[in-house]
Protein backbone atom coordinates (compact mmCIF):
# COMPACT_ATOMS: atom_id res chain seq x y z
CA UNK A 1 0.00 0.00 0.00
CA UNK A 2 1.39 3.34 -0.99
CA UNK A 3 0.31 6.52 0.62
CA UNK A 4 2.25 9.61 -0.19
CA UNK A 5 2.27 12.31 2.41
CA UNK A 6 2.62 15.88 1.36
CA UNK A 7 4.54 18.01 3.83
CA UNK A 8 6.17 16.73 6.97
CA UNK A 9 3.90 17.09 9.96
CA UNK A 10 0.54 16.33 8.53
CA UNK A 11 -2.31 15.95 10.93
CA UNK A 12 -4.74 13.32 9.68
CA UNK A 13 -7.63 15.69 10.42
CA UNK A 14 -6.30 17.91 7.69
CA UNK A 15 -7.18 15.29 5.12
CA UNK A 16 -10.39 16.16 3.39
CA UNK A 17 -10.52 12.89 1.48
CA UNK A 18 -8.90 9.61 2.42
CA UNK A 19 -9.36 6.62 0.15
CA UNK A 20 -7.86 3.38 1.51
CA UNK A 21 -7.41 0.02 -0.24
CA UNK A 22 -10.45 0.56 -2.41
CA UNK A 23 -11.53 -1.99 -5.01
CA UNK A 24 -14.52 -1.42 -7.25
CA UNK A 25 -15.93 -4.11 -9.52
CA UNK A 26 -18.51 -3.72 -12.22
CA UNK A 27 -19.81 -6.77 -14.09
CA UNK A 28 -17.15 -9.03 -12.54
CA UNK A 29 -14.40 -6.79 -13.87
CA UNK A 30 -12.21 -4.66 -11.67
CA UNK A 31 -12.63 -1.02 -12.58
CA UNK A 32 -10.42 0.14 -9.75
CA UNK A 33 -7.80 -1.89 -7.89
CA UNK A 34 -6.08 -1.13 -4.64
CA UNK A 35 -6.68 2.61 -4.73
CA UNK A 36 -5.12 4.81 -2.09
CA UNK A 37 -5.55 8.52 -2.27
CA UNK A 38 -5.43 11.34 0.21
CA UNK A 39 -6.28 14.94 -0.39
CA UNK A 40 -4.83 17.48 1.94
CA UNK A 41 -6.79 20.58 2.87
CA UNK A 42 -5.93 23.46 0.58
CA UNK A 43 -4.38 21.38 -2.18
CA UNK A 44 -5.28 21.29 -5.86
CA UNK A 45 -5.18 17.69 -7.03
CA UNK A 46 -5.51 16.58 -10.62
CA UNK A 47 -6.38 12.97 -11.36
CA UNK A 48 -5.12 12.09 -14.82
CA UNK A 49 -5.45 8.93 -16.83
CA UNK A 50 -6.63 7.65 -20.19
CA UNK A 51 -10.26 7.08 -21.08
CA UNK A 52 -11.78 4.16 -19.22
CA UNK A 53 -9.13 4.31 -16.51
CA UNK A 54 -11.74 4.61 -13.77
CA UNK A 55 -11.35 8.35 -13.11
CA UNK A 56 -15.04 9.11 -13.13
CA UNK A 57 -15.74 5.98 -11.09
CA UNK A 58 -13.34 7.20 -8.43
CA UNK A 59 -15.17 10.54 -8.33
CA UNK A 60 -18.50 8.77 -7.95
CA UNK A 61 -17.08 6.77 -5.06
CA UNK A 62 -15.87 9.93 -3.33
CA UNK A 63 -19.23 11.61 -3.93
CA UNK A 64 -20.94 8.58 -2.37
CA UNK A 65 -23.01 7.86 -5.48
CA UNK A 66 -21.63 4.30 -5.56
CA UNK A 67 -20.07 2.13 -2.87
CA UNK A 68 -16.77 0.22 -3.11
CA UNK A 69 -16.77 -3.57 -2.67
CA UNK A 70 -13.78 -3.36 -0.35
CA UNK A 71 -11.83 -0.55 1.25
CA UNK A 72 -12.83 2.57 3.12
CA UNK A 73 -13.40 6.18 2.19
CA UNK A 74 -13.30 8.96 4.72
CA UNK A 75 -14.51 12.50 4.07
CA UNK A 76 -13.46 15.27 6.46
CA UNK A 77 -12.22 12.55 8.80
CA UNK A 78 -15.56 10.78 8.89
CA UNK A 79 -16.51 7.45 7.36
CA UNK A 80 -18.43 8.13 4.15
CA UNK A 81 -21.41 6.06 5.32
CA UNK A 82 -21.83 8.34 8.32
CA UNK A 83 -21.00 11.56 6.46
CA UNK A 84 -23.98 13.92 6.40
CA UNK A 85 -22.42 17.26 5.49
CA UNK A 86 -22.79 16.99 1.73
CA UNK A 87 -22.94 20.77 1.44
CA UNK A 88 -19.22 20.86 2.19
CA UNK A 89 -18.65 19.26 -1.21
CA UNK A 90 -19.39 21.05 -4.47
CA UNK A 91 -19.59 19.08 -7.69
CA UNK A 92 -19.29 20.14 -11.31
CA UNK A 93 -20.09 17.26 -13.60
CA UNK A 94 -18.83 16.58 -17.08
CA UNK A 95 -22.45 16.40 -18.17
CA UNK A 96 -22.81 20.10 -17.44
CA UNK A 97 -21.63 20.58 -20.99
CA UNK A 98 -24.47 18.61 -22.47
CA UNK A 99 -27.46 20.05 -20.64
CA UNK A 100 -30.49 21.30 -22.55
CA UNK A 101 -29.08 24.53 -23.97
CA UNK A 102 -32.53 25.85 -24.82
CA UNK A 103 -33.51 25.82 -21.16
CA UNK A 104 -34.98 29.20 -20.23
CA UNK A 105 -33.04 29.98 -17.07
CA UNK A 106 -30.89 33.00 -16.22
CA UNK A 107 -27.39 32.70 -14.81
CA UNK A 108 -28.80 33.87 -11.48
CA UNK A 109 -31.49 31.17 -11.48
CA UNK A 110 -29.00 28.42 -12.35
CA UNK A 111 -26.60 29.45 -9.59
CA UNK A 112 -29.46 29.83 -7.12
CA UNK A 113 -30.38 26.21 -7.75
CA UNK A 114 -27.09 25.30 -6.07
CA UNK A 115 -28.69 26.27 -2.77
CA UNK A 116 -31.65 23.91 -3.18
CA UNK A 117 -30.42 21.19 -0.86
CA UNK A 118 -28.86 23.52 1.69
CA UNK A 119 -32.03 25.57 2.11
CA UNK A 120 -34.16 22.46 2.47
CA UNK A 121 -37.78 21.86 1.57
CA UNK A 122 -40.29 24.72 1.57
CA UNK A 123 -37.66 27.44 2.08
CA UNK A 124 -37.33 30.31 -0.33
CA UNK A 125 -34.31 32.53 -0.98
CA UNK A 126 -33.58 35.16 1.63
CA UNK A 127 -31.79 38.48 1.08
CA UNK A 128 -28.54 37.02 2.37
CA UNK A 129 -28.87 34.20 -0.16
CA UNK A 130 -29.19 36.74 -2.97
CA UNK A 131 -25.92 38.30 -1.85
CA UNK A 132 -24.22 34.90 -1.73
CA UNK A 133 -25.44 34.01 -5.21
CA UNK A 134 -24.11 37.27 -6.65
CA UNK A 135 -20.77 36.78 -4.90
CA UNK A 136 -20.44 33.26 -6.30
CA UNK A 137 -21.18 34.55 -9.80
CA UNK A 138 -18.63 37.34 -9.42
CA UNK A 139 -15.98 34.95 -8.12
CA UNK A 140 -16.03 33.10 -11.45
CA UNK A 141 -15.93 36.37 -13.38
CA UNK A 142 -19.51 36.26 -14.66
CA UNK A 143 -20.85 39.29 -12.78
CA UNK A 144 -21.99 41.02 -15.96
CA UNK A 145 -24.17 38.11 -17.06
CA UNK A 146 -26.61 37.81 -14.12
CA UNK A 147 -29.79 38.05 -16.18
CA UNK A 148 -28.61 36.37 -19.34
CA UNK A 149 -30.13 33.05 -20.37
CA UNK A 150 -27.67 30.22 -19.81
CA UNK A 151 -28.14 28.98 -23.38
CA UNK A 152 -26.80 32.23 -24.85
CA UNK A 153 -23.39 31.79 -23.25
CA UNK A 154 -20.30 30.08 -24.65
CA UNK A 155 -19.20 26.67 -23.39
CA UNK A 156 -16.50 28.17 -21.19
CA UNK A 157 -18.89 30.72 -19.70
CA UNK A 158 -21.47 28.03 -19.04
CA UNK A 159 -18.88 25.95 -17.23
CA UNK A 160 -18.00 28.98 -15.07
CA UNK A 161 -21.68 29.33 -14.18
CA UNK A 162 -21.79 25.68 -13.14
CA UNK A 163 -18.77 26.24 -10.93
CA UNK A 164 -20.55 29.20 -9.37
CA UNK A 165 -23.53 26.93 -8.74
CA UNK A 166 -21.22 24.53 -6.90
CA UNK A 167 -19.56 27.39 -4.99
CA UNK A 168 -22.74 29.04 -3.77
CA UNK A 169 -23.25 26.51 -0.99
CA UNK A 170 -19.75 27.47 0.23
CA UNK A 171 -18.08 24.08 -0.16
CA UNK A 172 -14.66 23.32 1.30
CA UNK A 173 -13.97 20.79 -1.44
CA UNK A 174 -14.82 21.35 -5.08
CA UNK A 175 -14.87 18.30 -7.36
CA UNK A 176 -14.65 18.84 -11.10
CA UNK A 177 -15.08 16.10 -13.70
CA UNK A 178 -13.25 17.05 -16.93
CA UNK A 179 -14.23 20.72 -16.59
CA UNK A 180 -12.50 21.88 -19.77
CA UNK A 181 -14.40 19.61 -22.14
CA UNK A 182 -16.35 21.94 -24.42
CA UNK A 183 -14.30 25.01 -23.47
CA UNK A 184 -12.53 26.72 -26.39
CA UNK A 185 -8.77 26.32 -26.41
CA UNK A 186 -8.06 30.03 -25.99
CA UNK A 187 -10.25 30.13 -22.87
CA UNK A 188 -8.81 27.06 -21.17
CA UNK A 189 -5.92 29.00 -19.72
CA UNK A 190 -8.02 31.71 -18.11
CA UNK A 191 -10.30 28.95 -16.87
CA UNK A 192 -7.40 27.30 -15.03
CA UNK A 193 -6.31 30.68 -13.71
CA UNK A 194 -9.76 31.11 -12.20
CA UNK A 195 -9.46 27.69 -10.54
CA UNK A 196 -6.05 28.68 -9.19
CA UNK A 197 -7.54 31.82 -7.66
CA UNK A 198 -10.31 29.83 -6.01
CA UNK A 199 -7.70 27.50 -4.58
CA UNK A 200 -5.16 30.09 -3.41
CA UNK A 201 -7.29 33.11 -2.49
CA UNK A 202 -10.41 31.41 -1.17
CA UNK A 203 -8.69 28.33 0.18
CA UNK A 204 -11.02 25.89 -1.52
CA UNK A 205 -9.59 22.41 -1.94
CA UNK A 206 -9.89 21.29 -5.54
CA UNK A 207 -10.10 17.81 -6.99
CA UNK A 208 -10.16 17.69 -10.76
CA UNK A 209 -10.33 14.82 -13.18
CA UNK A 210 -8.82 15.59 -16.55
CA UNK A 211 -7.02 14.02 -19.43
CA UNK A 212 -5.09 17.02 -20.60
CA UNK A 213 -1.83 16.43 -18.73
CA UNK A 214 0.03 19.12 -20.66
CA UNK A 215 -1.32 22.25 -19.00
CA UNK A 216 -2.06 21.02 -15.53
CA UNK A 217 1.30 20.40 -13.92
CA UNK A 218 2.02 24.12 -13.52
CA UNK A 219 -1.40 24.96 -12.11
CA UNK A 220 -2.02 22.15 -9.64
CA UNK A 221 -0.20 21.24 -6.45
CA UNK A 222 -0.64 17.47 -6.65
CA UNK A 223 -1.14 14.87 -9.33
CA UNK A 224 -2.50 11.33 -9.25
CA UNK A 225 -2.12 9.03 -12.24
CA UNK A 226 -4.78 6.44 -12.57
CA UNK A 227 -5.25 3.50 -14.85
CA UNK A 228 -7.24 0.97 -12.86
CA UNK A 229 -4.38 1.10 -10.36
CA UNK A 230 -2.90 4.23 -8.87
CA UNK A 231 0.44 4.56 -10.62
CA UNK A 232 1.59 7.77 -9.16
CA UNK A 233 0.39 10.02 -6.42
CA UNK A 234 2.53 12.94 -5.39
CA UNK A 235 3.33 16.59 -5.78
CA UNK A 236 3.25 18.35 -9.13
CA UNK A 237 7.04 18.81 -9.03
CA UNK A 238 7.62 15.10 -8.62
CA UNK A 239 5.19 14.50 -11.44
CA UNK A 240 7.15 16.78 -13.77
CA UNK A 241 10.31 14.81 -13.16
CA UNK A 242 8.92 11.45 -14.08
CA UNK A 243 6.70 12.73 -16.81
CA UNK A 244 8.75 11.94 -19.90
CA UNK A 245 9.54 8.31 -19.29
CA UNK A 246 6.82 6.96 -17.16
CA UNK A 247 3.64 8.79 -17.94
CA UNK A 248 3.72 7.75 -21.56
CA UNK A 249 3.94 4.20 -20.31
CA UNK A 250 0.93 4.58 -18.07
CA UNK A 251 -1.00 5.39 -21.17
CA UNK A 252 0.65 2.52 -22.98
CA UNK A 253 0.59 -1.19 -22.30
CA UNK A 254 3.72 -1.96 -20.36
CA UNK A 255 2.02 -1.81 -17.03
CA UNK A 256 4.12 -4.37 -15.18
CA UNK A 257 7.39 -2.55 -15.55
CA UNK A 258 5.88 0.62 -14.33
CA UNK A 259 4.50 -0.87 -11.13
CA UNK A 260 8.00 -2.08 -10.48
CA UNK A 261 9.47 1.33 -11.09
CA UNK A 262 7.03 2.82 -8.73
CA UNK A 263 8.13 0.68 -5.78
CA UNK A 264 11.75 1.35 -6.47
CA UNK A 265 11.05 5.02 -6.89
CA UNK A 266 11.43 5.52 -3.16
CA UNK A 267 8.09 7.11 -2.36
CA UNK A 268 7.01 7.11 1.23
CA UNK A 269 5.28 3.96 2.29
CA UNK A 270 2.60 4.12 4.88
CA UNK B 1 -72.06 38.77 -23.02
CA UNK B 2 -71.52 40.68 -19.78
CA UNK B 3 -75.23 40.52 -19.11
CA UNK B 4 -75.14 36.84 -20.07
CA UNK B 5 -72.42 36.31 -17.49
CA UNK B 6 -74.59 37.93 -14.82
CA UNK B 7 -77.61 35.95 -15.86
CA UNK B 8 -76.58 32.41 -16.67
CA UNK B 9 -74.89 30.15 -14.18
CA UNK B 10 -73.41 27.95 -16.90
CA UNK B 11 -71.59 30.92 -18.38
CA UNK B 12 -70.18 31.85 -14.99
CA UNK B 13 -69.04 28.26 -14.51
CA UNK B 14 -67.39 28.16 -17.90
CA UNK B 15 -65.55 31.45 -17.45
CA UNK B 16 -64.37 30.83 -13.91
CA UNK B 17 -63.20 27.34 -14.84
CA UNK B 18 -61.48 28.75 -17.92
CA UNK B 19 -59.65 31.36 -15.87
CA UNK B 20 -58.40 28.74 -13.43
CA UNK B 21 -57.26 26.37 -16.18
CA UNK B 22 -55.59 29.25 -17.98
CA UNK B 23 -53.28 29.47 -14.96
CA UNK B 24 -52.57 25.89 -13.94
CA UNK B 25 -52.24 24.25 -17.37
CA UNK B 26 -49.45 26.57 -18.62
CA UNK B 27 -47.85 26.57 -15.13
CA UNK B 28 -47.29 22.83 -15.26
CA UNK B 29 -46.76 23.08 -19.01
CA UNK B 30 -43.52 25.02 -18.51
CA UNK B 31 -42.04 22.14 -16.53
CA UNK B 32 -43.37 19.61 -19.04
CA UNK B 33 -41.90 21.40 -22.05
CA UNK B 34 -38.44 22.01 -20.59
CA UNK B 35 -38.24 18.38 -19.54
CA UNK B 36 -39.13 17.40 -23.10
CA UNK B 37 -42.24 15.56 -21.96
CA UNK B 38 -44.70 17.46 -24.16
CA UNK B 39 -46.33 14.30 -25.44
CA UNK B 40 -47.10 12.97 -21.97
CA UNK B 41 -50.02 15.37 -21.77
CA UNK B 42 -51.45 13.81 -24.93
CA UNK B 43 -51.03 10.27 -23.64
CA UNK B 44 -52.73 11.16 -20.37
CA UNK B 45 -55.63 12.93 -22.03
CA UNK B 46 -56.39 9.84 -24.09
CA UNK B 47 -56.33 7.58 -21.06
CA UNK B 48 -58.68 10.08 -19.40
CA UNK B 49 -61.06 9.51 -22.32
CA UNK B 50 -61.15 5.80 -21.47
CA UNK B 51 -62.10 6.64 -17.88
CA UNK B 52 -64.88 8.96 -18.96
CA UNK B 53 -66.19 6.44 -21.49
CA UNK B 54 -66.24 3.75 -18.79
CA UNK B 55 -68.12 6.04 -16.43
CA UNK B 56 -70.70 6.88 -19.12
CA UNK B 57 -71.01 3.19 -20.06
CA UNK B 58 -71.66 2.09 -16.50
CA UNK B 59 -74.23 4.84 -16.15
CA UNK B 60 -76.04 3.97 -19.36
CA UNK B 61 -75.99 0.16 -19.27
CA UNK B 62 -75.91 -0.74 -15.64
CA UNK B 63 -77.30 2.36 -14.03
CA UNK B 64 -74.45 2.27 -11.53
CA UNK B 65 -72.52 5.45 -10.86
CA UNK B 66 -75.44 7.42 -12.19
CA UNK B 67 -75.17 10.95 -10.99
CA UNK B 68 -71.44 10.52 -10.39
CA UNK B 69 -69.43 13.05 -12.33
CA UNK B 70 -67.56 11.21 -15.15
CA UNK B 71 -64.70 13.59 -14.39
CA UNK B 72 -63.83 11.51 -11.31
CA UNK B 73 -63.43 8.29 -13.26
CA UNK B 74 -61.43 10.24 -15.81
CA UNK B 75 -59.10 11.42 -13.04
CA UNK B 76 -58.68 7.90 -11.68
CA UNK B 77 -57.66 6.69 -15.14
CA UNK B 78 -55.41 9.68 -15.73
CA UNK B 79 -53.54 9.26 -12.44
CA UNK B 80 -53.36 5.48 -12.97
CA UNK B 81 -51.99 6.07 -16.47
CA UNK B 82 -49.39 8.51 -15.18
CA UNK B 83 -48.11 5.96 -12.69
CA UNK B 84 -48.00 3.34 -15.45
CA UNK B 85 -45.95 5.72 -17.61
CA UNK B 86 -43.46 6.11 -14.79
CA UNK B 87 -43.24 2.34 -14.45
CA UNK B 88 -42.69 1.93 -18.21
CA UNK B 89 -40.03 4.62 -18.21
CA UNK B 90 -38.00 2.63 -15.69
CA UNK B 91 -38.55 -0.62 -17.63
CA UNK B 92 -37.38 0.97 -20.91
CA UNK B 93 -34.54 3.05 -19.55
CA UNK B 94 -33.06 3.71 -22.96
CA UNK B 95 -36.34 4.22 -24.79
CA UNK B 96 -38.23 6.36 -22.32
CA UNK B 97 -40.47 7.94 -24.96
CA UNK B 98 -41.90 4.47 -25.73
CA UNK B 99 -44.11 4.83 -22.66
CA UNK B 100 -46.09 7.57 -24.39
CA UNK B 101 -47.42 5.70 -27.48
CA UNK B 102 -48.12 2.67 -25.29
CA UNK B 103 -50.33 4.65 -22.93
CA UNK B 104 -51.83 6.75 -25.72
CA UNK B 105 -52.92 3.80 -27.86
CA UNK B 106 -54.01 1.88 -24.77
CA UNK B 107 -56.21 4.80 -23.76
CA UNK B 108 -57.82 5.14 -27.18
CA UNK B 109 -58.26 1.36 -27.47
CA UNK B 110 -59.99 1.08 -24.11
CA UNK B 111 -62.08 4.16 -24.80
CA UNK B 112 -63.30 2.85 -28.14
CA UNK B 113 -64.21 -0.52 -26.62
CA UNK B 114 -66.25 1.14 -23.88
CA UNK B 115 -67.97 3.38 -26.44
CA UNK B 116 -68.90 0.44 -28.68
CA UNK B 117 -70.14 -1.56 -25.68
CA UNK B 118 -72.46 1.30 -24.93
CA UNK B 119 -73.69 1.36 -28.55
CA UNK B 120 -72.49 4.91 -28.83
CA UNK B 121 -73.22 7.87 -26.63
CA UNK B 122 -75.18 11.03 -27.09
CA UNK B 123 -73.71 14.49 -27.45
CA UNK B 124 -72.33 14.20 -23.94
CA UNK B 125 -69.24 12.39 -25.19
CA UNK B 126 -68.84 14.88 -27.99
CA UNK B 127 -68.57 17.68 -25.43
CA UNK B 128 -65.80 15.77 -23.65
CA UNK B 129 -63.89 15.35 -26.88
CA UNK B 130 -63.98 18.95 -28.03
CA UNK B 131 -64.93 20.92 -24.95
CA UNK B 132 -68.09 22.83 -24.26
CA UNK B 133 -69.17 26.08 -22.68
CA UNK B 134 -72.49 24.77 -21.55
CA UNK B 135 -71.31 21.48 -20.09
CA UNK B 136 -69.44 22.88 -17.08
CA UNK B 137 -71.46 22.34 -13.92
CA UNK B 138 -71.03 24.01 -10.55
CA UNK B 139 -69.70 20.69 -9.23
CA UNK B 140 -67.06 20.68 -12.00
CA UNK B 141 -66.07 24.19 -11.00
CA UNK B 142 -65.56 23.19 -7.37
CA UNK B 143 -63.52 20.12 -8.31
CA UNK B 144 -61.30 22.17 -10.59
CA UNK B 145 -60.89 24.87 -7.95
CA UNK B 146 -59.71 22.30 -5.39
CA UNK B 147 -57.28 20.77 -7.89
CA UNK B 148 -55.86 24.19 -8.72
CA UNK B 149 -55.32 25.09 -5.07
CA UNK B 150 -53.53 21.76 -4.61
CA UNK B 151 -51.35 22.27 -7.69
CA UNK B 152 -50.43 25.90 -7.00
CA UNK B 153 -49.57 25.13 -3.38
CA UNK B 154 -47.33 22.20 -4.32
CA UNK B 155 -45.57 24.08 -7.12
CA UNK B 156 -44.84 27.09 -4.95
CA UNK B 157 -43.57 24.97 -2.06
CA UNK B 158 -41.45 22.69 -4.23
CA UNK B 159 -40.48 25.32 -6.81
CA UNK B 160 -36.72 25.16 -6.40
CA UNK B 161 -36.68 21.37 -6.28
CA UNK B 162 -38.84 21.10 -9.40
CA UNK B 163 -36.65 23.67 -11.14
CA UNK B 164 -33.45 21.79 -10.34
CA UNK B 165 -34.94 18.45 -11.34
CA UNK B 166 -36.04 19.90 -14.68
CA UNK B 167 -32.80 21.71 -15.36
CA UNK B 168 -30.27 19.08 -14.38
CA UNK B 169 -31.58 15.75 -13.15
CA UNK B 170 -28.14 14.25 -12.57
CA UNK B 171 -26.99 17.17 -10.44
CA UNK B 172 -30.28 17.09 -8.52
CA UNK B 173 -29.66 13.45 -7.68
CA UNK B 174 -26.01 14.09 -6.81
CA UNK B 175 -27.01 16.74 -4.29
CA UNK B 176 -29.39 14.30 -2.65
CA UNK B 177 -32.79 15.51 -3.86
CA UNK B 178 -35.52 12.88 -3.72
CA UNK B 179 -35.87 12.86 -7.50
CA UNK B 180 -38.15 9.84 -7.67
CA UNK B 181 -40.81 11.04 -5.25
CA UNK B 182 -40.64 14.52 -6.72
CA UNK B 183 -41.24 13.15 -10.19
CA UNK B 184 -44.12 11.08 -8.87
CA UNK B 185 -45.79 14.12 -7.30
CA UNK B 186 -45.28 16.06 -10.51
CA UNK B 187 -46.82 13.49 -12.83
CA UNK B 188 -49.85 13.08 -10.56
CA UNK B 189 -50.37 16.84 -10.69
CA UNK B 190 -50.20 16.74 -14.48
CA UNK B 191 -52.77 13.94 -14.57
CA UNK B 192 -55.16 15.91 -12.36
CA UNK B 193 -54.82 19.12 -14.37
CA UNK B 194 -55.46 17.27 -17.62
CA UNK B 195 -58.62 15.73 -16.27
CA UNK B 196 -59.68 19.14 -14.97
CA UNK B 197 -58.99 21.05 -18.19
CA UNK B 198 -60.79 18.71 -20.52
CA UNK B 199 -64.27 20.02 -19.66
CA UNK B 200 -63.51 23.28 -21.43
CA UNK B 201 -60.89 22.47 -24.03
CA UNK B 202 -61.81 18.86 -24.64
CA UNK B 203 -59.65 15.77 -24.43
CA UNK B 204 -58.23 16.05 -27.90
CA UNK B 205 -56.92 19.55 -27.34
CA UNK B 206 -56.01 19.59 -23.67
CA UNK B 207 -52.29 19.16 -24.22
CA UNK B 208 -52.21 22.24 -26.41
CA UNK B 209 -53.06 24.45 -23.44
CA UNK B 210 -50.01 23.05 -21.65
CA UNK B 211 -47.60 23.44 -24.54
CA UNK B 212 -48.61 26.27 -26.93
CA UNK B 213 -48.39 29.19 -24.46
CA UNK B 214 -45.04 27.83 -23.27
CA UNK B 215 -43.79 27.42 -26.83
CA UNK B 216 -44.57 31.11 -27.42
CA UNK B 217 -43.04 32.52 -24.22
CA UNK B 218 -39.89 30.38 -24.43
CA UNK B 219 -39.01 32.24 -27.64
CA UNK B 220 -38.28 35.51 -25.90
CA UNK B 221 -38.56 35.20 -22.12
CA UNK B 222 -35.50 35.80 -20.00
CA UNK B 223 -35.24 33.16 -17.34
CA UNK B 224 -37.55 30.58 -15.90
CA UNK B 225 -39.84 32.78 -13.81
CA UNK B 226 -40.46 35.06 -16.78
CA UNK B 227 -41.26 32.04 -18.93
CA UNK B 228 -43.86 30.96 -16.38
CA UNK B 229 -45.33 34.47 -16.22
CA UNK B 230 -45.75 34.85 -19.99
CA UNK B 231 -47.01 31.29 -20.40
CA UNK B 232 -49.80 31.98 -17.92
CA UNK B 233 -50.54 35.33 -19.58
CA UNK B 234 -50.82 33.72 -23.02
CA UNK B 235 -52.84 30.85 -21.54
CA UNK B 236 -55.33 33.32 -20.04
CA UNK B 237 -55.64 35.32 -23.26
CA UNK B 238 -56.29 32.14 -25.24
CA UNK B 239 -58.87 30.73 -22.85
CA UNK B 240 -60.85 33.93 -22.25
CA UNK B 241 -60.64 35.07 -25.88
CA UNK B 242 -61.61 31.61 -27.06
CA UNK B 243 -64.62 31.44 -24.76
CA UNK B 244 -65.82 34.86 -25.89
CA UNK B 245 -65.53 34.04 -29.57
CA UNK B 246 -67.06 30.60 -29.25
CA UNK B 247 -70.03 32.03 -27.33
CA UNK B 248 -70.73 34.71 -29.94
CA UNK B 249 -69.97 32.71 -33.05
CA UNK B 250 -71.33 29.45 -31.67
CA UNK B 251 -68.05 27.57 -32.16
CA UNK B 252 -66.52 24.71 -30.20
CA UNK B 253 -64.55 26.45 -27.43
CA UNK B 254 -61.68 23.96 -27.53
CA UNK B 255 -60.90 24.70 -31.16
CA UNK B 256 -61.24 28.46 -30.72
CA UNK B 257 -58.92 28.47 -27.68
CA UNK B 258 -56.29 26.44 -29.49
CA UNK B 259 -56.41 28.62 -32.59
CA UNK B 260 -55.90 31.77 -30.51
CA UNK B 261 -52.94 30.12 -28.80
CA UNK B 262 -51.48 29.24 -32.18
CA UNK B 263 -52.08 32.79 -33.41
CA UNK B 264 -50.12 34.14 -30.40
CA UNK B 265 -47.33 31.65 -31.10
CA UNK B 266 -47.01 32.65 -34.74
CA UNK B 267 -47.14 36.34 -33.82
CA UNK B 268 -44.33 35.89 -31.27
CA UNK B 269 -42.15 34.00 -33.74
CA UNK B 270 -42.71 36.70 -36.35
CA UNK B 271 -41.98 39.59 -33.95
CA UNK B 272 -38.87 37.86 -32.69
CA UNK B 273 -37.58 37.38 -36.23
CA UNK B 274 -38.28 40.99 -37.09
CA UNK B 275 -36.49 42.33 -34.02
CA UNK B 276 -33.52 40.04 -34.73
CA UNK B 277 -33.31 41.43 -38.28
CA UNK B 278 -33.44 44.99 -36.97
CA UNK B 279 -30.68 44.27 -34.48
CA UNK B 280 -28.49 43.06 -37.32
CA UNK B 281 -29.33 46.14 -39.45
CA UNK B 282 -28.46 48.47 -36.58
CA UNK B 283 -24.96 47.06 -36.42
Amino acid sequence: MILILVGDNVNTNDYIVQVQDVYYRYDKENVLENINLSIHRGSFLAIVGPNGSGKSTLLKLILGLIKPQTGTIRLFGQDINKFREQHKIGFVSQKANSFNTGFPATVFEVVASGLTKKLGLFHILKKTDHVKIKQAIESVGMGNFLDRNIGELSGGQQQRVFIARALVSEPELLILDEPTVGVDVQNVNSFYEMLETLNKKQGITLLMVTHDIGTISEKVTNVACLNKNMYFHGSADEFEQLQLNDVSEIYGHDVQVLTHDHHEGGHHHD
Amino acid sequence: MISGLMQYEFLQNAFLTGMIIGVIAPLLGVFIVVRRLSLIADALSHITLAGIALSLLLEKKFLVLSGLNPLYMGMVFSVGGSLFIEKLRTVYKHYQELAIPIILSGGVGLGVIFISLADGFNTDLFSYLFGSVSAVSRADLWTILIISIFVITIVSFLYKELFLLSFDEEYAKATGIAAKSLHFIFIVMVALVIAASMRIVGILLVSSLMTLPVAASIRFANGFKQTIFFSILFGEISVLGGLFLSYYLNLAPGGTIVMIAIFILVLVIWLKKRSAKRAILKR
